[in-house]
């Protein structure tokens, strides 16, 4: 299975940094994916690497990051994905779940 | 004898054989609009007046009489003083038994199935025996598609394909089939006591005495209403049996109305489709059940209802005895359901939740637990449980507040189907539960304030108040390989054009749906003024999806604002606790185990 690495860039208008040093959400069992969120310097901007077997999903990929990003503001982190075949649907709920166990 | 009459009728000449008209040959009578002959011509006096008095005579009971003659060449395979023949013979009975242009009935449904009588159809002779017009429940074994293919049956009106939908499709764009219409189960049902009557029926049973009675027990499904439906139109009924007994449990269809039973090789087909493992459901389907239980049981106070099939509901069934009983809902929600004995709602059942389950069909390795629970299922003197789908498809259309179930195309406007392009699926039961019943007069909460926040409704009604059953389409905004459930047009437009159908097949109609619930949230469409409003309330929640990504972010907040759209948030649903944590029962062990070991779960379900 041929994996895709995507990269993408945001910068947030309102950056907030990670609370913590690092976290983790999910597996990457099938239909699954996991999230790890870094604190890095980054210069105000976060960065996200996706490794994915689907492909021709770019634009999804990054509606769905940039509205993550838009509600959380996060920046200087280093998000990396690992899918699974998962869809928009698991992946933003993985997301938004991290989040939720940052912020408590 | 194989005596062949020409009639022309109009500009159309027909070779029809004696048997197919009854036996006599009637030469046609002027119709009925023309003044009737004088009595003078009744009279046995002249030798055409003679022949006439007999056509009179004989005008009533051809059915009858076309039953006796097929039953007198049926009659030498059945064994001295019973209904009872050697499978070795069944080809030679159906043979026997039918004719072509026949409508023919093979019982079977989405469950159980009379696939020995099917196959032994199929090795009839297209010569001999061709044309039938197959009228049954549905087509899901190759078997039944064969026969159209040999050219034994030419028409085909049904409800439900199931994993024949491809086959179907390639059989009428191959010029094999000629399809009638895609009905629902209660829709097709009743046409068999209008138009659509069959003349043999094929129906099987677990078991039969020599005079033809049958116990249908746990599976009894469509099993009566076939039966009653042929015969008492004279047809002929042929049962197919698991065995042949001296004594049965109980008489579910009784032998006057059976002319033949035949003990199958092996035991009729049961396919278990209610069954879900617990073990499949992510977490986005907890997700899911978390909002519907908040946000739409708890919120109506369901307490009537159906679930359908799949994983979302599955979820909802095992998160009952947890998250349901954390927010007070046990007594409050989902008491009384119409629905198959679901593997996955033991859980729930066990913890005192439900009082009543009505049930339209039996569900494989549930036999015993159902039997064992009488408090709950129909349970008869016999002390097993009969199903009845043409009841329970009843009640479901009438007695319930809300259906709440999956599909897998929803377009801009809220139709919705699980056609395909390239599939005849067919709905079952779907619609008839997944509708508003319109014939409904009594008054539940539930119902009356679903009435009340219909908006469109009352601009219609004036000032009579009127009740309106939730109908709640629940899906993921994506299904498997990145599909989209939003679209702007469904594929069974292409199906309807394909297949040649009237109208595209359409499982739920947007004015009957009132709950849209996906991971973004539930737009509770039938407070929408108009149908701008409306899909801009699907679009809210339609994800990521070409629909979805529409959505105006100021439109849906407005939307939010008028509680026409709630998020996860708006409910106040904990994401994180959105995971496989929550159900009651994590795999099909658990359900066993809750069980109290009565569930038997069929072989490729256990793991263990």
């Amino acid at each position: 299975m041929a994996l895709n690495r995507l990269l993408f860039e945001f910068v947030p208008t309102a950056p907030r940094p990670l609370p913590v040093p690092v976290v983790h959400y999910g597996v990457v069992g099938s239909g699954d994916m996991e999230v790890i969120l870094e604190a890095k310097d980054l210069e105000g901007k976060t960065a996200v690497v996706v490794v994915t077997p689907v492909s021709g999903f770019d634009h999804v990929w990054k509606l769905v990051l940039q509205r993550f990003i838009d509600e959380s503001q996060l920046a200087n982190v280093q998000i990396s994905i690992n899918d699974n075949n998962a869809t928009p649907v698991v992946v933003s709920l993985r997301l938004r779940q991290a989040l939720l166990e940052i912020e408590g | 004898m194989e005596m062949k009459l020409r009639i022309t009728v109009g500009e159309r000449t027909h070779n029809v054989s004696l048997e197919e008209i009854g036996g006599d040959v009637i030469l046609p009578l002027p119709p009925a609009s023309v003044t009737p002959p004088p009595p003078s011509a009744l009279l046995p006096a002249e030798p055409p007046a003679a022949g006439l008095t007999r056509k009179i005579e004989e005008k009533w009971g051809k059915t009858q009489r076309d039953t006796a003659l097929r039953m007198s060449q049926l009659s030498q395979y059945l064994q001295p003083g019973s209904k009872i023949f050697e499978a070795k013979d069944t080809v030679a009975v159906l043979r026997a038994a039918i004719r072509s242009f026949d409508r023919v009935n093979i019982e079977g449904n989405n469950q159980k199935q009379a696939d020995f009588l099917s196959e032994c159809l199929c090795k009839l002779d297209p010569a001999e025996i061709n044309h039938l017009h197959m009228v049954q429940s549905s087509v899901p074994l190759p078997s039944h598609l064969q026969a159209f293919e040999l050219g034994i049956a030419e028409r085909l009106d049904f409800a439900y394909a199931g994993p024949q939908g491809a086959a179907v499709a390639k059989a009428i764009a191959g010029g094999k089939l000629k399809l009638g219409a895609i009905h629902t189960y209660l829709e097709l049902f009743a046409r068999y006591f209008i138009d659509l009557t069959p003349r043999v029926s094929l129906v099987c049973a677990y078991e039969a005495d020599k005079d033809g009675n049958l116990y249908t027990g746990f599976n009894t499904e469509d099993t009566p209403l076939i039966v009653e439906a042929t015969k008492f139109r004279g047809g002929i009924v042929i049962a197919q049996v698991n065995k042949i007994v001296d004594k049965l449990p109980r008489v579910d269809i009784p032998g006057e109305w059976i002319d033949g039973i035949v003990q199958s090789p092996k035991p009729f087909y049961l396919e278990p489709l209610f069954t879900r493992d617990p073990g499949l459901i992510s977490d986005t389907h907890v997700l899911m059940a978390m909002m519907a239980l908040k946000g739409i049981y708890a919120e109506y106070g369901i307490t009537r209802l159906n679930h359908g099939i799949g994983f979302n509901t599955a979820a909802i069934e095992l998160i009952l005895p947890t998250y349901g009983e954390e927010l007070g809902l046990k007594g409050k929600v989902c008491t009384h359901f119409a629905l198959n004995p679901h593997p996955t709602l033991i859980p729930a059942i066990e913890s005192g939740w439900v009082q009543s389950i009505h049930s339209f069909g039996g569900e494989l390795g549930m036999a015993a637990y159902c039997a064992a629970r009488p408090d709950v299922f129909f349970v008869g003197p016999d002390g097993s449980m009969r199903s009845n789908r043409a009841f329970c498809q009843t009640a479901g259309h009438y007695a319930i507040d809300m259906f709440i179930g999956g599909t897998l195309q929803m377009d801009k406007f809220g139709n919705s189907s699980t056609a395909t392009a390239g599939r005849v699926a067919g709905f079952g039961g779907a619609p008839n539960m997944g509708c508003d019943a319109h014939g409904r007069r009594h008054g539940t909460p539930a119902w009356l304030k679903c009435g009340e926040e219909f908006t469109d409704q009352q601009n219609l009604l004036g000032d009579v108040p009127r009740g309106k059953r939730l109908v709640v389409q629940m899906q993921e905004t994506f299904q498997e390989k990145l599909v989209p459930s939003f679209v702007e047009k469904l594929d069974a437009w292409k199906l309807a054009e394909q297949a040649d159908l009237d109208l595209p097949p359409v499982m739920v109609y947007s004015d009957d749906v009132t709950h849209i619930l996906t991971e973004e949230g539930i737009a509770y469409l039938h407070r929408c003024k108009g149908i701008e409003q409306r899909m801009a309330a699907i679009r809210a929640v339609a994800g990521y999806t070409p629909i979805g990504l529409q959505a105006n972010p100021a439109e849906t907040k407005a939307l939010r604002e008028a509680g026409i759209v709630k998020t996860p948030e708006d409910l106040g649903v904990d994401r994180r606790r959105a995971n496989r944590s929550l159900l009651a029962a994590k795999n099909i062990k658990d359900l066993v185990d809750w069980s109290g070991g009565l569930y038997d779960p069929p072989s490729r379900f256990r793991n263990w």
